[in-house]
């Protein structure tokens, strides 16, 4: 089924499952879809109300989770086109902005040297053009807490390890293609490392309120190895199993 | 060791060996998946709410869930009511063979045990009024990936010397009669799946495929997904940008064999599906052993629907 909205972005919504459904705003990644993906969420959200069971954005889709022991498949369809007639994107700017310190060091983001290698920079070149944007964060997912933010400039993208590591520590700051993420805690993952952060993500994902939401904006942050200890900073290598 | 477990005056159970995987279970998470938690919770639900009816507890206090045993065993501290539902993993009281779908009194110094599965995969143990467990975003679900969950709110499974404590007494012994209950699947059985998502990308040949032939458990299957194998599925589609994940989302990775996701699957994924079971079949498939062959069938939406609130009312209807 299909739906024109106001300012034309055609959403197509499609069964997910016996009490899901999948609303569908855009075919590409792009930054500018975040407005309308917020939009969606929050206008969902007062529709579905106590019926709502699950409500999970990402880059270009919103996955509707209903109660089917309070409505049914066809009234769940009714109820997000009515939610989402005349949809309006949301003002990005309301999204927050977070300054991430990071120490970037082989010790505990070997992937540093072959990341700058491949992009024909210095470390401290890599390091600097890491830093030097303002990362959209896109979706959460993952584990919790963790945000797919983007998008790395081009000169550093770099493909995911062929083999993923068995460990990768909490904190961990990488790329995999044109996108940056932090890995909350202590998990398998093919991204490419390149330092390591002391931001508690994962606390306050457990705690039901993530540091990141969808829109906002991360910006990185090198510090030095004493600031990152004297922060608390575990500054244990990055334990490499083969 | 966490407060509720050492709360005084109060008997518990103890883990004197531990099997392949224990872990402390409810209904699971909701709510939750925008902040990247998983669902989590019992695998087999329909067995989970069984064990809980048979004492008379809410139907999602938390509970066991038991994979295969394998030498699993408790000794309790004081005479307690418990039900056992599910897989029959030859459990046994002090050498005795326990009648599985039913509720047992365990007494000081018996010794409880789950040996081997004869039937299914999952058991679930139900207590008084329910397990104590820190609740976590909701649940006391325990999913290991997350470190979310479980007795010391760290995803572990159970392991030797845990104190296991409960809420209360049995508010009520009840019988599941002749017929009724769960129902262990077996080789050849069906499971429904509601068609959607990327389906149309599949080729034609891959569709007749995916629902006129059997396709086999794999021994890759786990709380996070079940891997089916048989012949290999493709369509015009290898990836998609990653989108959430509902319960028994039948994804298709490019080697063309399907893996369902169940209860502990990531929120967001990106490979192309075919639809989703409906949680009954999930419910099944959770006790499938490898090498048990099952068949899709498609459903549409609303009879899934239908079929799942029939499920609902058996609980309520005596």
């Amino acid at each position: 089924m299909k739906l024109t909205t106001e300012k034309s972005i055609a959403i197509r919504i499609e069964t997910a499952a016996m009490d899901a459904l999948m609303v569908r705003l855009f075919n590409t990644i792009d930054e500018s879809n975040m407005a309308w993906v917020i939009a969606a969420d929050q206008a969902l959200r007062d529709a579905f109300g106590a019926v709502l069971i699950d409500l999970v954005p990402s880059y270009t889709t919103l996955l509707v989770h209903y109660d089917c022991q309070q409505m049914n498949h066809a009234e769940a369809l009714q109820l997000i086109n009515r939610a989402l007639s005349g949809l309006a994107p949301v003002d990005t700017q309301r999204g927050q902005l977070h300054d991430i310190p990071v120490w970037y060091d082989e010790s505990v983001g070997p992937e540093l040297p072959l990341v700058a290698k491949r992009a024909g920079l210095s470390v401290d070149a890599l390091i600097e053009q890491h830093c030097n944007h303002d990362y959209c964060v896109f979706a959460l997912g993952f584990a919790p807490g963790y945000g797919f933010m983007g998008l790395v400039d081009e000169a550093i993208a770099t493909p995911r390890l062929k083999t993923p590591r068995r460990k990768v520590a909490a904190g961990s700051v990488g790329i995999a293609d044109r996108q940056t993420a932090i890995y909350p805690l202590l998990s398998p993952g093919g991204w490419n490392i390149l330092g390591r952060t002391n931001v508690p993500l994962f606390e306050h994902a457990k705690r039901g309120r993530p540091l990141f939401r969808p829109g906002d904006k991360v910006r990185f942050r090198a510090i030095s190895r004493a600031e990152f200890a004297a922060d608390g900073g575990d500054t244990t290598p990055m334990e490499e199993r083969p | 060791m966490s407060q509720i477990a050492t709360q005084e005056g109060q008997q518990g159970m103890i883990v004197k060996q531990t099997g392949p995987l224990a872990l402390i279970q409810d209904a699971g998470r909701f709510g939750v998946g925008h902040l990247g938690v998983t669902q989590g919770g019992a695998a087999d639900w329909i067995s989970f709410r069984w064990a809980n009816w048979l004492l008379g507890n809410a139907l999602n206090s938390t509970a066991l869930e038991i994979v295969m045993g394998g030498g699993l065993s408790f000794e309790t501290e004081s005479e307690v009511r418990l039900a056992l539902t599910g897989a029959d993993l030859d459990a046994q009281l002090d050498g005795k063979p326990l009648a599985p779908n039913a509720s047992f009194k365990l007494l000081p110094g018996q010794r409880l045990i789950f040996r081997q599965p004869r039937q299914g995969l999952r058991a679930y143990l139900a207590f008084p009024g329910g397990l104590n467990a820190p609740e976590v975003l909701g649940s006391r679900a325990c999913t290991a990936r997350e470190q979310i969950g479980g007795l010391y709110e760290d995803g572990k499974p159970l392991k030797v010397g845990d104190r296991l404590t409960w809420k209360g007494t049995a508010p009520a012994v009840r019988r599941i009669t002749e017929g009724q209950g769960p129902r262990m699947p077996v080789s050849g059985c069906r499971l429904p799946i509601v068609l959607g998502s990327q389906i149309a990308s599949f080729s034609g040949s891959a569709l007749f495929q995916a629902f006129n032939q059997p396709w086999t458990v794999d021994n890759r299957a786990d709380r996070m997904g079940v891997r089916l194998t048989g012949p290999a599925l493709y369509g015009s589609l290898t990836g998609i940008i990653s989108e959430g994940i509902p319960l028994g989302a039948v994804q298709v990775p490019p080697d063309g064999q399907p893996i369902v996701l169940m209860n502990d699957r990531q929120t967001i994924g990106g490979y192309p599906r075919l639809g989703a079971l409906t949680p009954m079949a999930c419910a099944t498939l959770a006790q499938c052993l490898p090498g048990t062959e099952v068949w899709l069938t498609p459903v549409s939406a609303s009879q899934a629907q239908e079929d799942y609130r029939q499920q609902l009312t058996v609980w309520h209807s005596r």
